[in-house]
């Protein structure tokens, strides 16, 4: 039998994996692919209630992730909608060349 | 009588059916027919949820859907702000979308659903429905942003604003795991009992800065403002007016209900941050209004600013702070919705008038739009007998009670740079036109005693302001001239508001209670 990974070890996981999506957001310049570290800073939030949830042993935790997904779910709705118009008036999705206004 | 489930969403419950409502008639209205009538269903609506939010107020503090909402005279007081800066954003935007064969019908709905989740966000204690309210409120306001269609700067504007926001809410929603795993709860009440008994300190510690970065991209405090001037430029001016003044009141209260409510036996910690945020706040975004030619982007640091001042109430824990907090946000809303307002109408849908220059010698096109603009930038300087003068007056008040003089101090410094590009952009209304000062000799006409803008050479045909813009305007110049003169009403409502709010500290943890009961609230 394989033994039980420690709590500890999700929570790493998810805050490494918070990380990459906070890096790969102020990193990458395709709106897409900033639109996916999202969802990836998400999911490292989704590990984590889960991990806490199973170490209180209370289903609040769960109950959450549940809530994060559907949000997340509507979210991807709008935000797609809203790549789509300004791919449609910029024929581009680089952020760099999205720069009407300045500072 | 209402099941109390019903009674402690009722105004909630009311915009939803109403938004509801116009989303199924948008599409039964013959396509080229205007779409007024549902604006004024949804001003209806407006009215009646703020009705049954009064009628909240006699039951004292409801409680409902498992303790996961909470009625009391704090979310009362809160309700009725947003109701009526939606109300004001409604009526400046009755016509605003005339002609220009925008889903107008919609723009309406989303209005009321963006109501819903920020009045969802003030009378919520568990942050779950937090984390809700937040959501609806936000995916509302992302579309929004992007409502004139065929603009490039709307569709950037609104992309902007959604990854940002969709960033600070995985912050948010980390700080809530992190908040879970050292109290094992996400009820405030709960976490309040945890927090105080945690074997992890350094990890709710860490939630709560987690949650104030969440919080604070909403409210536009720097450092995490970045947002707020390309989006309110690119947004239609009446978005700008209500996602300036309603979503910052619903995140305040969440902050207020977070910060004293969950987390009051850690105030000696967050308050250092909340201290750093208020004075980057104050400075960046007056320092940046300094260098703005642009008007609207001027008006979003201006806003960056107030939002530092706001925060300067939360490090007077716990005494006035909640009152001045809560007061601060009224004559702020009042002010800045109504400076949006005007804005709506001098400029229109095409924005004709962006820049300083284009703002020169506006007074004598518009008079009447111009002495009101005027009044509101006069409000946000903080002169007297105006909502904005004493909104400062009782934020910078609590702060030297609590003994935070030089936060008080950088405060008042940086009111007075305030000044400075506010009386920048009155100035340039007041002053002649610089082309007609080049081209011609000013003609008698135009400077008519009547006060009426006659169509000359260099002027365009203006247009009247619309019945119901002019109804809004009117209710956001009275208020901020109320706030301004008579303060006492809706300062004992904040303190109720304030004293309920505390009255759920005071279970908790008894001993800062009996200090705050036995400082007497400041009467004035």
């Amino acid at each position: 039998m394989i033994p039980a990974v420690p709590i500890a070890g999700y929570l790493v996981l998810a805050a490494l994996l918070f990380s990459i999506g906070v890096g790969a957001f102020l990193i990458k310049r395709n709106i897409i692919s900033i639109f996916m570290s999202i969802e990836l800073m998400l999911n490292a939030v989704n590990l984590t209630f889960v991990a806490f949830a199973h170490m209180w042993n209370r289903v609040q935790g769960q109950i959450f992730v549940f809530f994060v997904m559907v949000v997340a779910a509507a979210e991807a709705a709008v935000g797609l909608a809203i790549i789509i118009a300004i791919f449609r008036a910029r024929k581009t999705l680089n952020v760099d060349q999205i720069n009407l206004m300045k500072l | 009588m209402l099941s109390p489930n019903i009674l402690v969403l009722l105004p909630e419950i009311v915009l939803t059916a109403v938004g509801v409502l116009i989303m199924l008639a948008e599409p039964i209205l013959p396509a080229a027919s205007s779409r007024k009538p549902l604006g004024w269903l949804a001003i209806a609506g407006t009215i009646l949820a703020a009705a049954g939010s009064w009628y909240q107020l006699q039951f004292g503090i409801l409680h409902g859907f498992y303790n996961t909402i909470q009625a009391d005279s704090f979310s009362v007081f809160f309700h009725l702000l947003i109701a009526a800066v939606v109300l004001v954003t409604l009526l400046g935007s009755l016509d605003y979308f005339d002609g220009h064969g925008t889903f107008s019908g919609e723009y309406y709905a989303l209005t009321l659903f963006g109501a819903v989740g920020m009045m969802l966000m003030t009378s919520s204690v568990e942050l779950l429905m937090v984390f809700i309210g937040l959501e609806i409120s936000s995916i509302s306001t992302y579309i929004m942003a992007g409502f004139r269609k065929g603009q490039a700067t709307a569709s950037e504007s609104s992309i902007k604003y959604f990854l940002l926001g969709s960033f600070a809410t995985a912050f948010f929603l980390y700080g809530i795991a992190l908040v879970f795993g050292a109290t094992g709860s996400t009820n405030l009440l709960a976490i309040a009992h945890g927090v105080a008994v945690t074997h992890t300190p350094t990890l709710a510690f860490l939630a709560v800065a987690m949650i104030l970065v969440g919080l604070g991209f909403k409210v536009s405090a720097a450092p995490f403002h970045v947002w707020t001037p390309d989006v309110y430029q690119g947004a239609p001016s009446p978005v700008v007016g209500m996602m300036s003044t309603a979503p910052k009141a619903a995140t305040f209260a969440v902050l207020l209900r977070i910060l004293f409510g969950g987390f009051p036996v850690m105030e000696h910690r967050w308050a250092a941050l909340i201290w750093i945020i208020a004075v980057l706040s104050m400075c960046i975004g007056n320092l940046g209004a300094l260098l703005q030619r642009d008007v609207k982007r001027m008006l979003a640091y201006s806003s960056i600013a107030h939002a530092g001042y706001l925060l300067v109430a939360f490090t007077a824990f716990p005494a006035d702070g909640i009152a001045a907090a809560c007061f601060y946000t009224a004559a702020y809303a009042a002010m800045n919705v109504g400076a949006f307002a005007v804005i709506t109408q001098l400029t229109g849908y095409d924005e004709t008038a962006r820049t300083l220059e284009d703002f020169t010698g506006m007074a004598a096109k518009r008079p009447v739009l111009t002495a009101l603009l005027a009044f509101f930038l006069l409000s946000l300087i903080g002169i007297p007998f105006t909502g904005g003068f004493f909104g400062k007056f009782y934020v910078f008040t609590a702060a030297l009670h609590a003994g935070n003089v030089w936060l008080a101090v950088i405060g008042l410094l940086n009111s007075g740079i305030a000044c400075f590009y506010y009386l920048r952009l009155l100035a340039a209304m007041y002053a002649r036109p610089a082309q007609q000062r080049i081209a011609e000799t000013p003609t008698p006409s135009v400077t008519a005693s009547s006060g009426r803008p006659l169509v000359s050479g260099s002027f365009v045909a203006v247009p009247g302001v619309p019945v119901p813009a002019a109804i809004g305007l009117g209710l956001a110049a009275l208020a901020t001239l109320v706030l301004g003169i008579l303060p006492g009403g809706t300062l004992s409502l904040a303190q109720s508001a304030s004293a309920q709010n505390q009255s759920d500290v005071c279970q908790q943890n008894p001993t800062p209670c009996a200090v705050m009961t036995a400082k007497e609230p400041d009467t004035h």
